[in-house]
């Protein structure tokens, strides 16, 4: 068991055919994951690395049975690669690509509601059930299989910190990056939600950062439904009000979004805040009785 | 991105949302020039992208002309929040029976259009929605069918009581959000929205910010940006690649993720120092961009010690390691440099740059304690 993806999980590439889409598709099927298709527009029976390409998502899932579609096309095309994939019957939508209008998102979403769409992204690094399936962007390597689930919306930082999690022996369930940005699909109660149910997993990180109030949000379902343990980190402590931390969510305007209110959310639900990214290991140990 | 107030009226004159007369003037010869020849109320308003304008001494009344100019005059040149006033707008005052607040977001929460209203008009909303959220009516739009004009009226009708004055707002509030999504806003606020003694509704007060990421397909929106010094340097590191901020602190950071980049400022704070910058080169780390990032950093005359935080994933540490030795050989400096470099391959980097001379640490925390050590002599 992991969540969202498995050895089973079935992934088309949205964008195969471009430079990103290649490098990361190959990297993903040295991982090991299953990629049975890519799509292309005006491309379709053409052959990327052995993977075969068609022209519409649609005929892609029909052909192959794929449930997740990765998606690398430039970002005033995502939003509607994202519609394309959700019209074709996907399961998962992971969206990778930076920078996607913020009204292109949110038109996404009333469509995603009705076909019953899950969408990760958009500015992610994807996720990863280490050592059975990853998708994304992200550095296998690094990787460890484990109890640990790991919600983020940053990229490196989520690298930074699973290598810790590694190097101190913890592995990993599942982790997910669910982007920067401020409109965007899985947040954190959905995952967490997801990890409270999944079986294989003992515990949660969650790395948050300043910007709206998705951690607060967090923090009160943890203290009401939550029976696992969940560490925390907030990126941004030192930042200054109203400008935009390279991640576009990451703005605080008009005193909400502040690293403060955010740690202080998570103590008063229980969850240790770590003060620097080092600390994480130690404070999951503890919570975990090792 | 951001606009200022005269700009904004300029849409909203275009979408057909009512706003007083009024003329935007960057010098004393301009008021006399171009605002007409009477003796009107004005109100003299610095234009500057800062809010509070009006406490700093940024708005004034002028009964007459020649107050106008006077009063012009004052508020031109004048220093707000560090911005100084290079613009005015003189415009018209109107009488006012009652101030109202409307305005539109991107709703995180609701991830769609959220349409805000209140009676308290006038004062900042921030304030109303701590102390008073009940007097807040909120609707989130659906994007696929937009503001619809039943809900306009509906919204409208919490706020006027009369049917004639409820079709003026309801008619604002559908034009209001047709200028949202057509110009990829991200804020479009009217502050107050006011009815005049002889029942006309107006715009007095705007405020719009657009969509970074939708710059691209906004062509005229883009050509009202009027970036200030700062900004321009942060424009300028975009088009590179990069994505920098500049802060008040000495230690000039370089970090690959935006994340990362976060939480290596939030470390040299927590161990006492002072961050100049925040700094994301993104996910490659080419020489040419180490190179760019470097020359932001020091054109920066308030760093005097510098830290590279860098996370091999994909990219493998030794070859970023290889990137920062050819960029730092290009730049002449004596200011400190410290490199830490994790995950793939970190020993093979490190042993690079050390070979290379620099300071090098391996965790984040040495780092930054080192880049503070380090800056101060």
């Amino acid at each position: 068991m992991s969540i969202l993806i498995n050895k089973e999980t079935k992934v088309l590439v949205q964008g195969i055919t471009g430079r990103d889409g290649a490098f990361h598709t190959s990297k993903m099927k040295d991982y090991g994951t299953n990629i049975i298709g890519g799509i292309s527009p005006g491309k379709g029976g053409s052959d990327v690395g052995g993977i075969h390409v068609f022209n519409t998502v649609e005929e892609a899932v029909k052909a192959t049975g794929a449930n997740v579609s990765v998606i690398f096309v430039p970002a005033p095309f995502a939003g509607d690669a994202i519609l394309e994939a959700s019209y074709a019957g996907v399961e998962l939508v992971v969206c990778i690509t930076e920078g996607v209008p913020v009204q292109d998102m949110m038109k996404t979403m009333p469509v995603l509601k009705q076909n019953g769409t899950k969408l990760i992204g958009a500015n992610c690094p994807g996720l990863i059930t280490p050592g059975e399936c990853l998708i994304g962007i992200l550095p296998g390597m690094i990787f460890k299989k484990g109890n640990v689930g790991l919600i983020s919306r940053s990229g490196t930082l989520t690298y930074e910190v699973v290598n810790m999690l590694s190097e101190s022996g913890l592995g990993q369930s599942t982790c997910v990056g669910i982007g920067g940005d401020p409109v965007s699909g899985l947040y954190f109660i959905d995952l967490l939600e997801m990890y409270e149910n999944d079986p294989e997993t003992d515990a949660v990180v969650l790395i948050g950062e300043i910007g709206g109030d998705a951690e607060e949000q967090a923090a009160a379902y943890i203290k009401e439904k939550m029976t696992k343990p969940v560490v925390a980190f907030i990126a941004g402590q030192s930042a200054p009000p109203g400008k935009r931390m390279g991640h576009a969510g990451a703005i605080i305007s008009s005193g909400s979004g502040t690293a403060e209110e955010k740690i202080k959310a998570f103590n008063e639900a229980g969850v240790p805040v770590a003060n620097e990214p080092g600390k994480i290991p130690g404070l999951v140990k503890e919570k975990l009785g090792i | 991105m951001k606009i200022h107030e005269y700009q904004a009226r300029n849409l909203f004159r275009k979408y057909g949302i009512p706003v007083p007369d009024g003329v935007v003037c960057h010098s004393v010869e301009d008021v006399e020039k171009n605002v007409p020849n009477n003796d009107k109320l004005r109100v003299v308003k610095a234009q500057v992208h800062v809010g509070g304008r009006g406490k700093a001494g940024g708005v004034k009344l002028a009964k007459t002309k020649a107050e106008a100019v006077e009063k012009a005059g004052q508020i031109l040149g004048m220093n707000i929040k560090g911005l100084t006033v290079e613009k005015v707008l003189v415009a018209d005052a109107v009488d006012i029976e009652k101030e109202f607040y409307v305005g539109l977001i991107n709703d995180r929460n609701s991830k769609s259009v959220t349409l805000m209203a209140s009676a308290e008009g006038g004062v900042e909303i921030e304030e109303v929605a701590r102390v008073s959220p009940e007097k807040i009516i909120k609707l989130s739009i659906d994007s696929t069918m937009g503001l619809m004009d039943w809900q306009a009226r509906k919204i409208a009708l919490q706020l006027f009581s009369d049917p004639n004055e409820m079709r003026q707002a309801a008619a604002i509030l559908v034009k209001l959000y047709r200028l949202y999504v057509e110009t990829d806003s991200s804020l479009a606020e009217i502050n107050p929205l006011v009815l005049t003694p002889d029942k006309q509704v107006l715009a007095i007060d705007g405020k719009m910010n657009f969509d970074d990421n939708a710059l691209f397909r906004q062509p005229e929106i883009l050509k009202m940006r009027e970036a200030t010094e700062d900004e321009k340097k942060e424009i300028e590191a975009n088009e590179k690649g990069l994505s920098y901020i500049k802060l008040d602190g000495n230690i000039g950071c370089m970090v690959n993720g935006a994340g990362l980049a976060m939480a290596t400022m939030d470390m040299i704070k927590l161990y006492g120092g002072e961050p100049a910058n925040f700094l994301d080169i993104g996910g490659s780390s080419s020489p040419q961009k180490v190179v760019e990032a470097m020359n932001i950093l020091l054109s920066d005359s308030n760093v005097n010690a510098v830290m590279i935080n860098i996370f091999g994933g994909i990219t493998r540490c030794d070859d970023v390691a290889r990137g920062l030795v050819t960029a730092l050989k290009e730049i002449d400096t004596d200011i400190p440099v410290v490199i830490r470099l994790s995950g793939t391959n970190a020993k093979e980097g490190l042993e690079i740059i050390r070979e290379f001379g620099l300071a090098t640490v391996s965790t984040m925390s040495e780092a930054a304690q080192k880049a503070i050590e380090l800056s101060r002599g």
